[in-house]
């Protein structure tokens, strides 16, 4: 029999060693992503997959030859940010008014909000290809600014509504007794209690209009593409070469995991500050 | 001046009517609770006078200016919450000065202020804490802080001690009436605690189901129910009721017979009454004694006793199985199920109609 430390301990490891495994497993493909975009593209190939090869930066170099990185990248940015501004604009009066003037539909309209998020977006690209090349929206940053923060509001709104229901709404009261007009009761009260949870929102929407591929392929062509159409890309017209697509990819995603990275260590801070009570 | 008017205010959320028509008037300087049971709209009728509830129909007055449909900034009135409802990310000192920002006061005016009621309120050493570092009596304090440095007209409270443990309780009840009394303040109190309304108030308002039953002195509600409700809810322990019959009854006084059958004559005006109608006797515990079986208004069998150490409580069942409290020193002793003689202090008995009105008491003439 083991005593009550050993098996207390015995759990601890089993438990380190499943969120190790599982961590590993969602890293792996990173990693290995990392891997292919240093190999050539015959050691990219070969069978068995190869663990160690001299590394080369040609992927690199031919990427940035072939296509303007920073064209791309610089799209991505003035996008994700864009709506991710335009979302947390109209996200947080919308949940402030569901979470604290709820009325007899506030819940069916969040769960109809949500449930347009489950439609197949495919299901809507004709008429919203049609409604923008009528107003001349094709190819701009703005038109794909607006599809993403409309995509992206239901989760904004679900999120930040769900972060304001946990502020007790006796605490905005004081503040409209206190004299707070209905900015100041936001701006200096409702938002730097909810700091955490908005910062977690932000972060989603970032993360998802950087990753959006759907309508940034159907919608742009050059002018406005962000970085998943150049990845796109680089996987169409002359086969596929694994190699490259890993180098771009690479290039890609490392933005928003650099953010990600930065901003996990204040979120975590921002959650446990922003405690209530 | 704050004197505060409420006119025919009615409240609904819904279709259910939660304030069904208060008139109500509040003088300058005056400590006035809402008292009644849970859920007969006390925090809603404060939440009216705040702002923070849109009335249904309605006016409320301060100082002859219409305040129905202000936004609660301009009502000049400050709140106490039960929860505090401190601004979790200020310190304490931020959480008392935030009002007066707002208001574009001076530094120095806000930093004077904030220094004075903290040493009203003893926050001097925690004025840099945040609340979440603050014990629940000092964050009681910093939400009281926080209303007095904007000298509002009215004070309203909303249960605030009832967070508190009991001894803290007491301790900030005797700190609220000091209060009262130094900054000659004008304050509505809300709370279902019949002692707190009974030590704190000058005017005690007893709801009951949206509808004001009574307004008086705590000692004129005490003395002079004008109901039932308010009998048996203000007291502790409470009036027992015993159901009797009218034997006669004119404005002279009144005799009546109880269910087991003793009659007793009370010098109530029983002109409203008639012979035979149902009415209920109501008397407090400190009205009824002890005494000699063979002497005694009527009997009664000991059910249990409760010693308190200067009182004991004992509660007799009558022979027709109503309960009654009676008040006895703490030194009585007796033991359950013993038959006691009890006497009841006629002049200081209530006698309630079959609407459950207080009938009144005759003037007592002086010998
Ligand atoms: N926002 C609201 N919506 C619906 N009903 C409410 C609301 N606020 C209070 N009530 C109802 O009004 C009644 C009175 O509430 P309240 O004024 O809080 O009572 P009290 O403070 O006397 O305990 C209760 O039955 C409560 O359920
Ligand atoms: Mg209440």
């Amino acid at each position: 029999m083991l005593t009550l430390k050993q098996r207390r301990s015995l759990t601890t490891a089993l438990m380190g060693i499943l969120a190790w495994g599982v961590a590993l497993a969602i890293f792996f493909p990173i990693f290995w992503m990392l891997l292919t975009s240093f190999k050539t593209e015959i050691d990219a190939f070969a069978t068995p997959p190869q663990l160690f090869f001299t590394p080369t930066l040609e992927n690199y170099t031919l990427v940035n030859e072939r296509s303007d990185y920073f064209h791309f990248a610089w799209n991505s940015v003035v996008v994700s940010f864009g709506s991710t501004i335009i979302g947390m604009l109209l996200a947080v009066p919308a949940a402030y008014s569901m979470a604290f003037f709820e009325t007899k539909r506030t819940k069916a309209t969040l769960l109809w909000m949500l449930s347009t998020k489950m439609l197949p977006p495919v299901g809507v690209l004709v008429p919203i290809y049609l409604l923008f090349k009528d107003l001349q929206m094709l190819d701009t940053r703005l038109g794909l600014t607006i599809i993403f923060t409309l995509i992206n509001l239901p989760i904004m709104i679900w999120m930040a509504y769900t972060y304001f229901k946990e502020i007790p709404k006796e605490v905005l009261e004081a503040a409209r007794m206190d004299g707070s007009t209905l900015f100041q009761e936001i701006w200096r009260v409702l938002l730097p209690m909810s700091k955490g949870g908005l910062a977690s929102t932000v972060l989603l929407s970032l993360i998802l209009s950087w990753n959006e591929a759907f309508w940034s392929l159907n919608l742009t062509a050059s002018q406005a593409a962000p970085l998943t159409a150049l990845i796109a890309s680089y996987s169409s017209p002359e086969g596929l070469f694994w190699a490259k697509l890993s180098a771009v990819s690479t290039l890609a995603c490392a933005p928003i995991l650099i953010f990600g990275w930065i901003s996990q260590k204040q979120l975590v801070r921002g959650l446990s500050f922003g405690a209530v009570k | 001046m704050a004197d505060l008017t409420i006119k025919n205010l009615k409240k609904s959320f819904g279709d259910l009517e939660i304030l069904k028509g208060i008139n109500l008037n509040i003088k300058d300087h005056e400590f006035v609770v809402f008292v009644g049971p849970s859920g007969c709209g006390k925090s809603t009728l404060l939440r009216s006078i705040a702002g923070l509830e849109e009335v249904t129909s309605g006016h409320i007055y301060l100082d002859d200016r219409e305040i129905t449909e202000l936004a609660p900034a301009k009502r000049d009135l400050a709140m106490v919450f039960q929860s505090y409802a401190l601004y979790p990310h200020m310190s304490v000192r931020k959480n008392m000065s935030f009002a007066l920002e707002l208001a574009k006061e001076s530094k120095e005016t806000i930093n004077s202020k904030v220094a004075e009621a903290a040493r009203i309120l003893e926050l001097e050493p925690l004025l840099d804490r945040k609340p979440k570092e603050l014990s629940g009596g000092q964050r009681q304090r910093v939400a009281i802080g926080r209303s007095i440095v904007r000298q509002p007209k009215v004070f309203l409270f909303d249960e605030p001690l009832s967070n508190l443990d009991a001894a803290l309780r007491v301790q900030m009840r005797l700190e609220l009436a000091r209060l009262h009394h130094d900054l000659k303040a004008t304050m509505i109190y809300v709370t279902h605690d019949q002692v707190e309304a009974m030590t704190l108030a000058n005017k005690v308002v007893v709801l009951n189901q949206g509808q004001i039953e009574q307004v008086g002195s705590p000692m004129e509600l005490y003395h002079s129910p004008a109901n039932r409700f308010v009998a048996g809810f203000l007291g502790m322990p409470k009036m027992s009721f015993l159901p009797a019959t009218v034997v006669s009854s004119d404005h002279q006084g009144t005799r009546i017979q109880l269910a087991d059958g003793a009659t007793l004559a009370l010098p109530v005006n029983g002109a409203t009454l008639h012979k035979n109608s149902q009415v209920t006797l109501g008397v407090r515990p400190e009205n009824i004694h002890v005494s000699d079986p063979s002497e005694s208004d009527f009997t009664g069998r000991l059910d249990i006793a409760e010693n308190l150490g200067s009182d004991t409580y004992c509660y007799v069942k009558t022979s027709s199985n109503e309960t009654l409290t009676v008040r006895t020193p703490g030194n009585f002793t007796c033991n359950f199920g013993q038959q006691i003689g009890l006497s009841l202090e006629l002049d200081q008995c209530h006698l309630f109609d079959d609407q459950d009105q207080a009938l009144p008491r005759l003037e007592r003439i002086a010998a």
